[in-house]
């Protein structure tokens, strides 16, 4: 995510097309159902849903703190926070997956019995997991049975559930073939398969978590149509998502949650980005302006026709490309679609079966200890299970990559005190707050165990009679701001330009289009192990690139 | 009812873990000696009298614990480095055999090389031997993701089979009357007595130093700390540029060789000759004194020490109570449970209700 300029609402024309090629966002769901837009709701008329002064602890902290909250028929609410907000825990709560130690649910005005997902489930409550649940070996209507007979029946009533499960589909607009194993369906097939599992079992409230995170624009368009489809049939919708575009796209109200508190309730139209942020953060939020590279240098990495092994779509199918001194190239993509690879490759994890990886004239070694040596700073994708060593301290982490440099050890033996001091440096220098150097590292919070990653990976050790250390001279980012809250988004990206302004040459990898469009000076797409032509930022619109992200060409 | 993890742990609940521990290991073997028909109080004074209530049940401790303590090295270093290296035992045998095999009354006299030389030859070929135990199952664990649990117990088998096979066959002894031993070793390579007339002996203190040599090793050397990242993360250390195959083919290496010296300084300490039942279990032991010692190398000593003094000290209480050898058993197997559920203790809580 990136911070935002803000846009202005209502950009879109007339009731639902024709859509102009968007760079912002389109008209809102909220204008497609007239019939149960603001005005027509009183103030418990029609509610749905009503959570009053849920609380919930872990320990000290206070995941929910008194939220009250109410959802009425035929709307979509978004519920937005940071992460740690509370999103989660609200919706586990609703969902039966935890009990709240104050408050109440009424589902259709009956009380809502806590702790029990069948309570909930039979109340009409349905969820959507980002993480799909789906048996990839089955069919779809397997899918959508599993669980919902009950286990003393001797025969299973496959042909009703299939005629109920065509009948559901149609009502709702979402296409689907029954006898599909779900194994050979697109991220966005598979979605559609998890809400009619939903729908299938009578849910009338349906929640969903973050689902754009896996879809390419257009499919996420296709979703945000099938929501309108859903509402005019009368259900409810909680959307949860941290994406602000979308957001006001496609809900009718905003709930916007902040310290586990609601902080914010108003509708989404007359809203903008820019407030939506600042009641997120808590304060005024400045858009970054993005700033043009100067005059690129020579190369320092390239690609020529490099394949790896098979692994599914997670490989690399032929790809070429350069990374030049003092710039970005960004690779926007879905994530598996060989992105992964690409990764892997620079980071020295996977070796490339065909083709030439050369970095500074020389082949690229699959190596990551050769690579550090070289200047190459890695910033993994996913920092609690490849980017730290959990049980380790802190210093030890911040050193890991470096140990068996001169620096850090003699002969056998680790310099204790010249480590120790790097690693305060990094954590002086990268704000890094936790329990200190001597505590575990899977103690940081995500934000700053991936400012140690950081400050790891870009501050090389003072030489000898503490000469300046060099600057890295390639940086691979894989992902790296997922997951973090607004501050440290920003300061990840800041990081990674001035590394750029400082002449180093940055693979940016990430399934935010936004932060690839607005931090890279070329961008690519990546599908299905496959690289798209590399070109120049402002040569790319989120059409362009969305139907890339899918595989066709514009 | 359910698990929640704690905040954060409380100073409290670290001093009262061991405590409960304890007291939970007395209720169960208690139990059991009530059952057993036994008075209670005579029965648990007997038992530590039996084993630390006299220079002479000191002793006798001291020198249980020797392998012990090496056996419980092999396990922690392994363990530590998620490799869970069961063949101790084997690896044991194997050294014992290999330093009888170099130092041994062969043929009346043996190799006749001086004292200075034969010693390292002897202790180095038991290392070697146990090492390269352990090392085919670490490979193929490495390379093909074999199970390391099954190999290495099942290779126990193997070993404890080939031993019996070459005490009875070509290393027997001569003048063993027909029992299958292996011929005596050297006496010049005997090790000596550390109190008189008591059995204790050096390999006590080889066993110390190797403890305090290997607590140094995990905690100031590159090794150390490669072994302990490959134990806590392979994927994050790979990633980091530690080199995780040939981490795990030496931490195999050094297990492998501290099991089979387990073996030689019981031949060089102890008994002077291999048989088929020298080793009662040391090397399944040796896991449990890894685990209460939560795999630290000086842990290791005082675990040792402790499951050796409730091993002789049961040994001498049942020939006076009547309360049968098991119980020892018995009470270290329930302090290892109680151990681990007490730590469990002190970073989770129970809950009661239906989830959270």
């Amino acid at each position: 995510m990136t911070v935002f300029s803000p846009l202005p609402l209502g950009e879109g024309q007339g009731e639902g097309f024709p859509r102009v090629p968007r760079t912002h966002i389109s008209m809102p769901v909220a204008a497609l159902t007239p019939a149960l837009s603001q005005g027509e709701r009183g103030p418990d008329k029609h509610a749905v849903l009503r959570l009053s002064g849920i609380t919930k602890r872990f320990g000290a902290l206070v995941a929910n703190d008194a939220i009250s909250l109410s959802l009425y028929a035929g709307e979509v609410l978004a519920l937005l926070g940071e992460n740690g907000a509370g999103k989660s825990t609200l919706v586990s709560i609703l969902f039966g997956h935890y009990t709240a130690d104050e408050g109440q649910i009424e589902v259709f005005g009956q009380p809502l019995a806590p702790g029990n997902p069948r309570a909930a489930l039979a109340a009409g409550i349905g969820m959507v997991h980002q993480h799909f649940t789906l048996a990839d070996n089955l069919t779809v209507l397997d899918n959508v049975m599993l669980g919902s007979e009950p286990l003393w029946l001797p025969f299973t009533r496959r042909r009703a559930a299939r005629n109920r499960l065509l009948q559901v589909a149609q009502r709702f607009g979402l296409p689907v073939d029954p006898e599909a194993a779900v194994g050979s369906l697109s991220v966005g097939e598979r979605q559609r398969v998890e809400i009619l599992k939903a729908l299938y079992r009578g849910a009338r409230i349906l929640i969903l978590d973050e689902p754009t995170a896996v879809l390419t624009p257009q499919e996420s368009e296709a979703l945000f149509d099938t929501l309108g489809q859903m509402v005019a049939q009368g259900l409810s919708i909680i959307f949860i998502s941290h994406k602000l575009g979308e957001v006001l796209r496609v809900s009718h109200r905003v709930a916007v949650l902040r310290g586990g508190r609601l902080v914010a309730e108003a509708p989404a139209a007359g809203t903008s980005q820019a407030q939506l942020a600042q009641w997120m953060v808590g304060h005024a939020v400045s858009a970054t302006v993005r700033r043009p590279a100067g005059a690129t240098g020579p190369p320092v990495c390239t690609l020529a026709g490099v394949s790896t092994g098979p692994a599914g779509r997670d490989r690399l199918d032929k790809v070429s490309l350069t990374l030049n001194a003092g710039e970005i190239v960004a690779i926007a993509g879905v994530s598996g679609n060989g992105q992964l690879a690409l990764a892997d490759l620079l980071c020295g994890t996977r070796a490339a079966r065909q083709g030439t990886v050369t970095f500074g004239g020389q082949p690229l070694q699959a190596s990551p200890a050769w690579l550090v040596t070289q200047g190459v700073a890695r910033i993994p994708e996913d920092r609690h299970a490849i980017g730290v060593v959990g049980d380790l301290s802190v210093w030890e982490n911040a050193v890991s990559e470096r140990l068996r440099s001169p620096a850090f050890s003699k002969a056998l033996w680790i310099r204790r005190k010249a480590a120790q001091a790097h690693a305060a440096r990094i954590v002086q220098a990268f704000d890094v707050r936790g329990g200190g150097p001597h505590s575990p590292a899977r103690s940081l919070s995500g934000g700053n165990m991936q400012k140690l990653i950081l400050g790891r990976a870009l501050v090389a050790p003072h030489g000898a009679g503490d000469v300046a250390p060099a600057p890295p001279k390639l940086i691979i980012a894989h992902q790296p701001t997922w997951g973090l809250d607004i501050g440290a988004v920003a300061y990840v990206q800041e990081q990674l330009v001035a590394a750029r302004d400082a002449g180093a040459a940055v693979l940016l990898i990430s399934d935010d289009l936004d932060e690839v469009l607005a931090l890279g000076d070329r961008v690519a797409v990546m599908h299905a192990g496959q690289l798209s032509e590399v070109l120049p930022a402002d040569a790319w619109t989120r059409e362009s690139v969305g139907l890339a992200m899918a595989g066709g060409h514009a | 009812m359910r698990l929640e993890k704690r905040s954060q742990t409380s100073k409290l609940s670290l001093l009262l873990a061991p405590i409960g521990a304890i007291a939970f290991t007395l209720l169960i073997s208690g139990l059991l000696v009530i059952w057993a028909g036994a008075p209670l109080g005579p029965t648990y004074s007997l038992l530590l009298k039996g084993g630390f209530g006299s220079v002479f049940a000191l002793s006798e401790t001291l020198t249980r614990a020797t392998p012990l303590i090496l056996t419980g090295l092999a396990a922690a270093v392994a363990f530590r480095a998620r490799l869970f290296n069961i063949g101790a035992e084997g690896q044991l045998y194997a050294g014992a055999l290999a330093a009888i095999a170099v130092g041994g009354l062969h043929g009346g006299s043996g190799i006749g090389w001086p004292v200075w030389a034969l010693f390292p030859l002897m202790m180095a070929a038991a290392a070697l031997a146990g090492a390269l135990l352990l090392l085919g199952p670490a490979l193929m664990k490495a390379r093909l993701g074999v199970d390391e649990v099954v190999t290495t117990l099942l290779l126990n088998f193997i070993v404890l089979l080939a031993v019996g096979a070459l005490l009875d066959g070509p290393m027997k002894d001569p003048t063993a009357m027909g029992w299958p031993q292996s011929v005596t070793l050297q006496a010049e390579l005997e090790l000596g007595k550390l109190i008189a007339q008591t059995r204790v002996h050096t390999g006590l203190l080889w066993g110390m130093a190797l403890a305090l040599g290997l607590w140094v090793l995990l905690k100031y050397t590159v090794l150390g700390f490669d072994i302990r990242a490959v134990g806590a993360n392979p994927r994050a250390a790979a990633f980091a540029g530690v080199p995780v195959t040939r981490t795990v083919v030496l931490v195999a290496l050094l297990s492998g060789a501290l099991a089979g010296l387990a073996g030689a300084i019981e031949v060089a300490g102890r008994t002077g000759y291999v048989t088929l039942d020298m080793s009662p279990g040391y090397g399944y032991s040796g896991i449990v004194i890894a685990m209460l010692a939560a795999l630290n190398p000086l842990g290791v000593v005082a675990a040792a020490v402790f499951v050796a003094g409730v091993l002789v000290g049961a040994d001498s209480m049942s020939r006076a109570v009547g309360v049968p050898t098991y119980i020892a058993d018995v009470i270290v197997a329930a302090s290892l449970i109680s151990v681990l559920v007490a730590t469990l203790m002190t970073q989770y809580r129970v809950v009661r209700g239906r989830r959270a």
